[in-house]
């Protein structure tokens, strides 16, 4: 077995006398997809802060691609391949949703230094941003500013940001938040047809999401894992049921 | 696009032409404008593009009028003096306040930017070798090949060849992929540091290209005063020019300087009525922070129905 693209090793994270993540340790295969559930306040997007560097752990560390991560900056981490989106969609609303795109692929690149450089052609005449806008849905809505578009378009918009940077590990943060039914169905469709090379992580509270896209899943509650297996054992595990789905935890 | 390039084209000949159509007041005032224009905009590159609120501009401006004079005076009179040096300094200063402030964000950078701009105010205050309070007078105009820069029609091209220089760099830089670099900052700095971006060292390139600029456009102001003093170096000189961004318009280049043509046009048309033009301007800078927040070029863009 080949070793795991990324390794928490008991990472906590306390805030005050909070302890938001508790000692969690997970291993992720390349190629993984993973969902993340719990109900909230369980820690679920503080452990994507704390692998992204955002936060820094309390105690514990984050292992990608066989070497450490934690006490990196953020920046430095998205360079080595890690690329999230945020359950509350933050792009960049004063420009248009091709420059959201663009910025996003053209992070690390050498041009972006030179400073008496010629203005590059609209950013939906780029190749890599007209591919990832086609990924996500929104190759007709290039030119509209990104505080405009609507909201699905703009959780559409906060995966394709995430998905330009061209990531080998993927942080998905609630992509279906705020979503109607058919917002969510049409999500469901862009991330089943993300390709297989990109390992996703996935914070996901709708259940019929989990089951068809996650490979494994992993529970956490009050800052623990509290069960981790396949979807099929998880959603029989009776714990799983107590704290999460038999108490409707839709929330 | 195009009906912009020839309006600014034709304003820039009217500009030229000023010397030999009007009397030396308002060329004064015109190159007064150009030399102000040229500070507003480098201060607009880190306000309206990097999102960089300094109050310490004032201090690569002042530290380039002082090189200026010092070198000019008592060096040699050539361009180096008067352009390469100033520049320079500026450009060293600009990397190690902007690497201090740059560490903190908000208020605090404000604070910083103040507090270096402050300090030095006090330095040049307090040396008697920058002449104290009195700052350096009588410094001369470089010499360029074959040119008086002491005739009025001449120091005025130089000072327009400064602008209109200035002006297609900056131009350049924030349409350039560094420029796109410093929007997205703008727009969203946490989401470009998430994506990967060092946005320091942007921040930082952004801070010292526009020092560099600041301390061209204080040599200018030292060599068309033929004085720089302290009052160069205080913190109300980073003021005015702020207004003249906002008045204008930040984020636009050419907002700032319409800014500065309108801050500079009221203090002389109202200063000669009253003492209190001060409280006018104040009055008017209320106005367009409440009613007109993108400026005078927003104002006419809108009359346009742009
Ligand atoms: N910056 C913070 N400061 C203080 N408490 C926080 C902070 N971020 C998260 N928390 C707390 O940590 C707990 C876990 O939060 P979070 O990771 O956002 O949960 P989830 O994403 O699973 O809903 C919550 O109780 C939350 O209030
Ligand atoms: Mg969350």
């Amino acid at each position: 077995m080949s070793d795991p693209l990324l390794r928490c090793h008991a990472l906590t994270r306390r805030f005050g006398a909070l302890a938001a993540l508790n000692g969690v340790s997970l291993e992720v295969e390349a190629r993984e997809r993973r969902a993340i559930i719990g109900p909230n306040g369980a820690g679920k997007t503080t452990l994507f802060d704390l692998i992204t560097g955002e936060l820094t752990p309390s105690a514990g560390h984050v292992e990608f691609a066989g070497r450490t991560i934690s006490g990196l900056p953020p920046h430095a981490v998205a360079r080595r391949g890690i690329s999230r989106s945020y359950q509350r969609t933050n792009a960049f609303r004063h420009l248009t949703a091709g420059e959201n795109l663009r910025l996003a692929a053209a992070a690390g690149a050498r041009e972006n230094f030179r400073l008496l450089a010629a203005p590059p052609p609209p950013a939906s005449t780029s190749a890599a941003v007209r591919e990832v806008a086609h990924a996500v849905g929104l190759g007709a809505r290039l030119d509209i500013l990104a505080g405009r578009l609507s909201h699905g378009e703009q959780r559409q918009l906060e995966l394709g940001i995430a998905l330009a940077t061209r990531p080998r590990l993927l942080l998905l943060d609630e992509p279906t938040a705020g979503m109607s039914p058919a917002e969510t169905q049409r999500m469901v469709r862009l991330l089943a047809a993300l390709p297989r090379e990109v390992t996703c992580l996935i914070i996901e509270h709708d259940m019929d999401l989990v089951f068809t896209l996650a490979d494994r899943v992993s529970v956490l509650h009050h800052g623990e894992v509290l069960a981790e297996g396949l979807p099929a054992a998880v959603r029989g595990d009776p714990r799983v049921h107590e704290v999460y789905l038999g108490s409707g935890g839709e929330a | 696009m195009r009906s912009a390039r020839r309006l600014a084209l034709a304003g820039l000949v009217a500009v030229a032409a000023l010397p030999w159509l009007v009397g030396s007041y308002p060329v004064k005032l015109a190159q007064e404008i150009l030399i102000w224009g040229i500070f507003a905009m480098s201060l607009d590159l880190l306000m309206g593009y990097a999102g960089m609120l300094s109050f310490g501009h004032s201090a690569f401006f002042g530290l380039g009028g002082y090189v200026a004079a010092l070198a000019l005076r008592g060096w040699s009179p050539s361009l180096v003096s008067a352009l390469v040096l100033p520049a320079a300094a500026a450009a060293a200063a600009g990397l190690v306040v902007g690497f201090l402030s740059i560490r903190v964000s908000g208020v605090y950078f404000i604070m910083l930017t103040l507090a270096f701009s402050q300090m030095f105010y006090a330095a040049a205050f307090n040396a008697e070798w920058l002449g104290a309070s009195d700052g350096l007078p009588g410094v001369p105009r470089p010499r360029l090949i074959g040119l008086d820069l002491d005739r009025t029609e001449v120091f005025h091209l130089y000072i327009l060849a400064f602008f209109v220089l200035a002006l297609v760099a900056l131009a350049r830089v924030v349409r350039s992929p560094f420029g796109r670099v410093l929007r997205g900052v703008e727009d969203n700095e946490r989401r470009m540091v998430a994506l990967g971006y060092a946005v320091r060292r942007f921040k930082l390139a952004a801070f010292v290209v526009g020092a560099t600029i600041a301390g061209v456009a204080g040599s200018l102001e030292a060599q068309f005063n033929g004085y720089i003093s302290p009052e160069a170096l205080f913190w109300t000189t980073s003021g005015e020019a702020l207004l003249m961004v906002s008045i204008g318009g930040a984020g636009t280049l050419a907002g700032p300087v319409l800014g500065a043509a309108a801050f500079i046009g009221l203090q002389s048309l109202l200063s000669s009525y009253t003492e209190h033009w001060t409280l006018i301007l104040g009055a008017a800078f209320i106005g367009f922070v409440l009613w007109a927040p993108e400026g005078l070029l927003g104002l006419a863009r809108r009359e346009a129905g742009g």
